[in-house]
């Protein structure tokens, strides 16, 4: 076990079979998002019943949900791929934790937005300071601070080595987002469903479970084909990023 | 691991942890701040200000409801343990409804009463399709006991 | 099928707007970030093969 991790860490962390190996596996990974997210999307906007208490308005769930689980899962794993970058001085996590940034943005700006608009004809407001919304925008801003830094300090390296410190910082955001609703009074409801239960008719929650497996595997087409970038522009004097690029 | 590698992990994962402990006191001080609500307990235990703007929230006791003239309206909220009461003139939301947990924005004019401009609604975590609630409510749902 | 019909299915109860616009805001959001990499792939290539030719005709 410990042997294949140690194995792989060494194989991924070599830009060229990084690069091979997510080539070949993207359509895989292209396949798992499109069967996933289509069905889900679907099911959940015209096959899965009203709610009995908002009617259709919950069907934004489908996107709202996923988008914040994933906003949470990317900020996490640029937080580890900084640890990576800090502790190891692993060039391949450097392009990994660049390239989560603006797409965990993303979707931190969509479960927002989706989130407000989801809010205006349930709660009758589109904001209120509460404390999961304003831990999530501070998530939102975190992602966009990693953004910044990356693009003010010129050499890549020092870049990585300090958007890794500020992502690791923000990391402790992540358990005050996810315990919020727990915590303190808020507008937001607790999460209906966890490791072990839900609190949510079937026919509602597996077409939200496939929307959130596809929009991680979504995640992982994007990331790869972002770092892939990143590793083009940062390996462009190497021969084989040459080659490969000559020959098509 | 070699040892200067292993230095710098323990370094990460310190500062890690002080900053994590950092924000945990700062909550732990700003903890009635965080709170986007009085519950009806703290209200009528006098830990709310009087003529200040706050945030009340409970579950709207069924049968309260008193409409006045226009669209004033009259509710008692509850957290289960202590009962207040709401003044509120608006359109109250879709989701305002007996039983239904709501926060008002308001002033609390006295011990007891808010002078709300503002009527949210809460809903809770659960999710079900219209038949299966009717079928909850028939078989005499805890929360609907009148 | 939730809905009786098209026109029913549009309408979303009276949450269409909201739900549709939700869907909308997230497709955008989303074909961005398939788009963006596509584009910056496509634009690096052509500037690394122009460095290559570059190189080749200094040397």
């Amino acid at each position: 076990m410990f042997a294949t991790i140690k194995r792989l860490y060494h194989q991924f962390g070599s830009p060229r079979y990084f690069y091979d190996m997510t080539g070949k596996m993207l359509p895989w990974l292209i396949a798992g998002a499109v069967l996933l997210i289509i069905p889900g999307i679907v099911w959940g906007l015209a096959f899965a019943p009203p709610d009995y208490l908002q009617g259709n308005s919950y069907r934004i769930m489908y996107i709202h949900v996923p988008a914040a689980s994933l906003a949470m899962g990317a900020y996490v794993m640029m937080a580890v791929a900084g640890v990576v970058v800090l502790v190891w001085r692993m060039k391949m996590a450097e392009m990994v934790a660049r390239s989560i940034a603006p797409i965990g943005a993303s979707f931190a700006f969509l479960c927002l937005i989706t989130g407000a608009i989801w809010g205006k004809p349930t709660w009758g407001t589109w904001w209120v300071w509460d404390a999961r919304l304003t831990s999530m925008l501070i998530l939102l801003f975190l992602y966009i601070g990693v953004m910044a830094l990356n693009m003010a300090i010129e050499n890549a390296q020092s870049a990585a080595r300090a958007t890794a410190v500020l992502s690791i910082v923000g990391a402790v955001n992540i358990p005050i987002i996810k315990y919020s609703v727990e915590w303190w009074n808020t507008l937001h409801q607790p999460a209906s469903i966890s490791m072990t239960s839900s609190s949510m008719a079937t026919e509602m929650l597996i077409p939200l479970l496939l929307c959130i497996f596809g929009f991680y595997f979504l995640f992982a087409v994007l990331l790869i084909m972002a770092t892939r970038c990143e590793i083009l522009q940062r390996e462009q004097r190497s021969n084989w990023v040459r080659q490969l690029v000559e020959n098509n | 691991m070699n040892p200067k590698r292993k230095q710098r992990l323990v370094i990460v994962l310190g500062a890690l942890a002080a900053v994590a402990l950092a924000t945990g006191l700062m909550m732990y001080a700003m903890e009635e701040n965080i709170n986007l609500f009085y519950t009806p307990s703290q209200v009528v235990a006098g830990e709310a200000p009087l003529e200040k703007r706050i945030r009340v929230g409970g579950l709207v006791v069924v049968g309260s409801l008193q409409r006045g003239d226009g669209l004033s309206v009259t509710f008692d909220i509850t957290d289960n343990a202590q009962t207040m009461r709401v003044r509120y003139s608006g359109i109250l939301p879709d989701l305002f409804r007996e039983g239904q947990g709501i926060i008002a924005n308001g002033r609390l004019v006295e011990q007891n009463l808010v002078e709300a401009e503002e009527v949210l609604a809460k809903h809770d975590e659960n999710y079900m399709p219209p038949e299966v609630k009717h079928a909850i409510e028939q078989a005499g749902h805890p929360k609907k006991t009148e | 099928m939730a809905f009786d019909n098209f026109a029913e299915f549009l309408a979303m109860g009276k949450h269409g707007a909201y739900v549709w616009a939700a869907y909308g805001i997230s497709l955008l959001v989303i074909a961005a970030n398939i788009l963006a990499p596509i584009l910056r792939q496509r634009a690096l290539r052509i500037d690394i093969q122009r460095k290559i030719k570059r190189e080749k005709l200094e040397s």
